[in-house]
């Protein structure tokens, strides 16, 4: 049986007397790619928040290869809601940036570099500042920074949502394609089902607030998926049925 | 086949030179006026000739001033270079000192709550109010007039740097967190680029803060300099004196500014390209 790449244990988080998230428990397999729905407001960003140390939990404990997570000992990486791509960096410099502090050999950075550049079809703009480009490259720019480091837990806390439906899908492969070629975890937070089912091998269902794990469902369709197949509209409409708090 | 080099430009490329010909015109038109406008004034008694020069006059007093010493002891260069000399040393000693002090203050929180009461007990304080206890502790010398200049342009360095490491987005600052960055890298990779521009700002509001409190300066016993030649002309009447020293201040720090605006565009090349 595969180890369990992260561990969370009971975690819980109170904002003095509002009880956010009670009780979570979890585990998430190397490699795999899970996604986090919820209600709007139950807790989703101060979950991930807690994942990478930005938040101190109330009670509970989060382990990655069996020790307590901490950004400094294990290569963890956050994409953020909010654009994140450093404008003082060119598209290189921001993709070398996690490297750089974590001081992987140059070699490494290069090559990893290259890569991420390739898979995101950005090697002729790599010179450019991110004002340069559109809003979904620099998107792009931070996930391939997010990926060249070949986490052990990459979180993304929905990073597409200012971005329509069609720009969605031609990101969501990238990020599947980043994710096969690194066999990083991922957890994907978002509310939109239909890009959980598209994305995750695994979809992870937290109630209203206080958040606790309602249902794991397991996606066991092969990418790229067909959003029109008869099983991909069974599990969109099951996970929104549950999903409903009302 | 091999394709034929298009020498013309592209309509985006003539519209920005359009557009940039009509830039230079509007300033160019806004100076004329401006001289023209003074020039009407003078010549036609509106503004007394006692109290202000006429442009023309100024030409002439300004190609006079270039060979002779009369009436202040000092040609236009002499003078210009003992400024220059004053402004630029107290200038560069403020951002030197102030631009570190302002940045370290900004992000280290125990540093930032040991100066600040005293930074804001002195910060208020007008340069000139520091005249007479300079005198006093450093005299009448060089050091105590660079040190008048010093003040004035030291706020501006650390106001702005301060505020830059404060205003930094905490998004950058969580990327660099859970990247596992160190405190230090996260102040020289992430904070400090991110202060440039308004450090920049403190910059350029000190460089004006330096020229500004030149005259102040050259108050203590000068026997050269713009600000002394000014003095020189107020005491006697020489309104084209006057009018000559302030047009060489401003125009120096004008050019000043412009090769900071340079500076600022090597260093901080991802804001406009």
């Amino acid at each position: 049986m595969q180890q369990a790449k992260v561990k969370v244990e009971n975690l819980t988080k109170k904002f003095g007397d509002l009880l956010v998230l009670d009780d979570i428990s979890f585990e998430i397999k190397k490699g795999e790619f899970v996604c986090i729905v919820g209600p709007t407001g139950c807790g989703k960003t101060t979950f991930l928040n807690l994942l990478v140390k930005l938040l101190e939990p109330t009670a509970g404990r989060i382990l990655i290869d069996g020790e307590p997570a901490d950004p400094q000992k294990h290569n963890i990486s956050f994409v953020f809601q909010e654009p994140s791509a450093y404008p003082w960096l060119t598209v290189e410099q921001n993709i070398r940036f996690g490297m750089e502090v974590k001081k992987l050999p140059e070699a490494t950075i290069r090559q990893r570099t290259d890569e991420v550049l390739g898979i995101l079809g950005l090697e002729k703009d790599r010179g450019k500042y991110p004002r340069e480009l559109s809003a979904s490259t620099e998107q792009r720019i931070v996930i391939g920074r997010s990926f060249a480091l070949h986490p052990d837990l990459l979180l993304m806390d929905e990073p597409y949502a200012p971005m329509d439906i069609k720009l969605r899908y031609y990101l969501e492969d990238q990020v599947i394609k980043l994710w096969q070629a690194t066999g990083s975890t991922v957890l994907f937070i978002t509310h939109n089902i239909e890009e959980a089912v598209y994305l995750a091998e695994k979809c992870m269902i937290l109630t209203n607030k206080p958040a606790k794990v309602k249902e794991t469902v397991e996606i066991g369709l092969p990418h790229p998926r067909d959003i029109a197949s008869k099983e991909f509209v069974r599990l969109r409409e099951y996970i929104t049925q549950q999903i409903k708090w009302w | 086949m091999k394709k034929p080099v298009n020498k013309l430009k592209s309509p985006e490329q003539r519209k920005f030179e359009r557009e940039r010909r009509k830039n230079v015109l509007l300033s160019l038109s806004g100076l004329v006026l401006f001289f023209v406008l003074w020039e009407v004034l003078v010549d036609t008694g509106v503004i007394s000739s006692r109290a202000l020069c006429s442009p023309s006059e100024l030409v002439g007093t300004l190609l006079t001033k270039l060979v002779s010493k009369n009436p202040d002891g000092a040609t236009l260069i002499v003078n210009m270079l003992a400024s220059l000399k004053l402004a630029v040393l107290g200038f560069l000693i403020a951002v030197a000192v102030g631009i570190p002090l302002g940045l370290f203050m900004g992000y280290f929180k125990a540093f930032d709550k040991f100066m600040t009461p005293i930074f804001e007990i002195l910060r208020p304080i007008p340069p000139i109010a520091w005249i007479p206890i300079v005198i006093l502790t450093l005299g009448i010398g060089l050091g105590a007039k660079i040190f008048i200049i010093f003040i004035s342009a030291f706020c501006g360095c650390v106001i702005n740097s301060y505020l830059g490491i404060k205003l930094t987005n905490r998004t950058y600052i969580n990327v660099a967190k859970t990247f596992g960055a160190s405190d230090w890298q996260i102040f020289t990779k992430v904070c400090l680029p991110s202060a440039v521009n308004m450090i920049f700002a403190g910059v350029r509001t000190a460089l004006n803060s330096s020229w500004g409190t030149l005259v102040a300066a050259e108050m203590l016993a000068a026997t050269s300099g713009l600000g002394y030649m000014i003095q020189m002309g107020r005491r006697l009447i020489r309104p084209d004196i006057i009018v000559l020293g302030m047009f060489t201040i401003g125009s120096i720090g004008a050019l000043m500014g412009l090769v900071l605006g340079r500076i600022e565009k090597r260093i901080a090349p991802w804001r406009d390209r």
